[in-house]
């Protein structure tokens, strides 16, 4: 009895001091704690891009999306947009054929996708491809017969890929050319991309070797030695300031793969914000009503759920805050549904009690009974709606995890709120009498 | 109990009622939202009032837009849903959409998705209902498991599975009303309502089955002899009234979330809404009887 006393005390103190925690690193600016609100909510733009791994060995391409993901995030970073998200999400699915990797990108506070489209800036793909001269000779009609003369075939230029690109520089540099002043960018191939070079250079001494940026022929000069030491230029018809800004972005880091953007998303920032003062705002009813109910159908028990209830929504604040969770207003409609079934518990426990009351048990058996008894129940049901949520959250977009988030933490939450805080409250009351009060403040219904 | 008794009539009013439903949700066509089709949608508000829909139309037009959706939206804004829009597709719009610069506009919310993403998120819908349906009944086969006289655990699966079937049924009949006559759409936020129906609609037919268990323990245990159909109906007496006040908490916080919540979340409220109490009746109402139709059923062979 003195130790649940104790324990009571000591829980009631737990839930001020995070509650208290909660006040004031919202109120501090300096804070690490702020709650990170989603894009729907304060306004920005999300991109979505498609990466192209097609070309990537299947086991390097999570190397490769995660160097992709660097390299935009430190092109986004030196814009100084405050907080931005990029994450590599795998776009397979079970029964698609098509490999498909994302990249989205969340800039709050942006809402001009042209300009967080720029921000991004062009993504340079540099390749070095060999120029092979194919001869075909197309068949011909010839008298109502197929014929394959000579002077009908017709040479083609093909580009062959020969796996060294931009993913494999270590330096780009602006240069100018002594004779013509004309600009010229040098670059440095790591080792790796250096024993490329190497190896390609010496094995097709005399043909061109293209210079292709996203899929344009910058130059194609013709191989005279094999390169060993890795270095290289490329001479254009660049003015100087195109020929700085490959430089720029070559430097940046040139992407390990080709993206293409294939959906963009704008939210202004006074929708968001009325979005989340309704969220708020349904969120508090939504409280008291439900607090309401509960005191007035259970009466003591009942105001030992509404304490435990705010234990919950507590300790839910907390995490979003810790994790952190980013919240979107699905993640808010979450949160309220999972306040409704949080009591679910309650209720379930709440009613064995009366229902053992009624058989004739004593306070304190019934109340020990309800406990046992409603457990299975509560397991059983929690443990589905679980498995709802873990696979919502697999399976879900960005909008749809943060709900199956909220959701998934909530029922797990709830369970340690509604039995173990609930119960630890009720038997520190210690009400044992059988008399009028103790019957008015536990059984509700019971007529007998 | 008369729940089991009338049995008949309580399927045929339920049956009835999933027919209406099925209906209502395929019988006008199924309208999907972009995220499923690919498209753009464009929100714009006119700060100084909103100019008349011929006028925007005139203003559209020479873009060639194709198909376009204009819908007026709350006070002065206005919704735009087009096929996928380019970047610069898009700023042709906005422009055209403030008259050439001469009127005010704000861009509340643009959202433009390619058509590859749409089909993905079409096949991934599918896939996660069928999962959660399948993960259920293995679940309860699994928690039930101790109990297989007289009706065998995955018995109790596949009865909260028909009436899962039936839970996600009614809201998706009357989300059917609220396309066809509120212009709703078919979009994600949908779907996540029906499957977060499917993990918790679940959760009073769980506590109704388990007071079956319990009963059916204490009736082997004592050497008793009521039948199966007595027991179903002694649990559900005893249960009904728990189980309507847990899904009540949830209806009560839906109604707040559905009443005062963002526009966004709103069809998203009333699909939970109309889950949670079709969950509520048909873990009274249909599934205990049709645990008994199944026992019968069995009895007969």
């Amino acid at each position: 009895m003195v130790k649940t006393r104790v324990i009571a005390i000591l829980l009631l103190a737990v839930t001020a001091l995070l509650a208290f925690f909660l006040w004031t690193s919202e109120h501090n600016p300096a804070s690490r704690f702020h709650f990170r609100l989603g894009l729907d909510l304060k306004g920005g733009t999300a991109l979505t891009y498609k990466a192209d791994v097609s070309k990537i060995d299947p086991s390097k391409v999570s190397e490769a999306m995660s160097t992709l993901r660097d390299v935009i995030e430190r092109r986004v970073n030196l814009f100084g947009v405050s907080e931005p998200v990029v994450q590599v999400e795998a776009g397979g699915v079970v029964g698609s054929k098509e490999a498909a990797e994302r990249l989205i990108v969340e800039l709050p506070g942006v809402t001009d996708i042209k300009q967080a489209i720029d921000l991004i800036g062009k993504t340079p793909l540099l390749e070095f491809k060999l120029v092979q001269t194919v001869t075909t000779a197309l068949p011909k009609l010839v008298n109502g017969k197929l014929e394959v003369s000579v002077d009908s075939a017709s040479t083609t230029q093909q580009l062959v890929d020969t796996g060294l690109t931009g993913s494999l520089l270590s330096k780009a540099s602006l240069e100018f050319n002594q004779n013509s002043s004309a600009p010229v960018v040098s670059l440095e191939f790591n080792s790796e991309g250096k024993d490329l070079f190497a190896k390609i250079t010496k094995a097709n001494i005399g043909k061109p070797l293209a210079i292709v940026l996203d899929g344009n022929v910058i130059s194609a000069p013709s191989i005279r030695e094999e390169i060993k030491d890795g270095k290289a230029q490329i001479t254009g018809q660049f003015t100087v300031k195109e020929a700085q800004t490959l430089v720029r972005d070559l430097n940046y880091g040139s992407l390990p793969v080709p993206v293409e953007l294939i959906s963009t998303q704008t939210i202004g920032a006074t929708l968001g914000e009325k979005v989340l003062n309704s969220g708020v705002r349904a969120g508090l009813w939504g409280f008291l009503i439900v607090g309401l109910f509960l005191i007035l159908w259970y009466r003591l028990p009942g105001v030992l759920a509404v304490v435990a209830l705010v234990t919950y929504v507590v300790i839910m604040l907390t995490l979003f805050k810790v994790i952190p969770v980013t919240i979107t207003s699905a993640g808010i409609a979450g949160f309220i549904l999972s306040m409704g079934m949080a009591v679910d518990a309650n209720v379930l426990i709440f009613e064995r009690m009366k229902e053992e009351l009624r058989n004739g048990r004593a306070l304190e058996d019934a109340m020990h009974e309800g406990f046992a008894r409603a457990w299975l129940s509560i397991r059983d049901g929690n443990l589905s709606g679980i498995i709802a949520s873990i696979i919502l959250f697999w399976l879900g977009t960005s909008l749809v995890k943060g709900f199956a988030l909220t959701l998934g933490i909530g029922i797990l939450v709830s369970m340690f709120t509604a039995i173990v805080i609930t119960r630890t409250y009720l038997f520190a009351l210690g009400v044992k009498s059988q008399g009028g009060v103790a019957k008015f403040l536990f059984g509700s219904g019971i007529t007998k | 109990m008369w729940v089991v008794n009338h049995r008949k009539i309580l399927f045929a009013i339920i049956g009835t009622l999933i027919v209406l439903s099925l209906l209502s949700f395929f019988g006008w066509g199924l309208h999907f939202g972009i995220e499923y089709t690919g498209g753009s949608l464009l929100e714009v508000n006119y700060p100084g009032g909103r100019p008349d829909t011929t006028v925007v139309q005139s203003e559209l037009a020479p873009l060639n837009l194709g198909n376009y959706l204009l819908q007026p939206t709350g006070d002065s804004s206005y919704v735009l849903k087009t096929g996928e829009l380019s970047e610069t597709q898009h700023e042709a719009v906005k422009n055209a959409l403030s008259q050439g610069g001469k009127v005010t506009i704000e861009e509340k919310n643009f959202t433009s998705i390619g058509p590859v993403v749409g089909s993905e998120l079409k096949r991934k819908a599918i896939i996660a209902i069928v999962l959660v349906i399948l993960c259920i009944v293995l679940f309860i086969a699994f928690a039930f498991r101790k109990v297989s006289e007289p009706v065998s655990s995955w018995k109790y699966g596949v009865v909260a599975v028909i009436t899962l079937m039936h839970d996600i049924a009614i809201p998706a009949g009357v989300y059917g009303l609220l396309v066809h006559f509120h212009g709703a759409q078919i979009d994600i936020l949908f779907t996540t309502a029906l499957l977060a129906v499917l993990g918790i609609s679940i959760n009073d037919t769980i506590v109704v089955f388990d007071r079956i268990r319990e009963n059916l323990r204490l009736n082997r245990e004592g050497r008793g002899k009521e039948p199966f159909d007595q027991i179903v109906g002694r649990s559900l007496k005893q249960t009904y009234l728990r189980s309507f006040n847990t899904s009540f908490t949830v209806i009560l916080v839906l109604f707040s979330l559905f009443l005062l919540g963002g526009e966004t979340t709103k069809n998203f409220a009333l699909t939970l809404l109309v889950g949670m109490v079709a969950g509520t009746y048909s873990s009274i109402f249909f599934a205990s009887p049709l645990l008994v139709t199944l026992w019968k059923a069995q009895d007969k062979k």
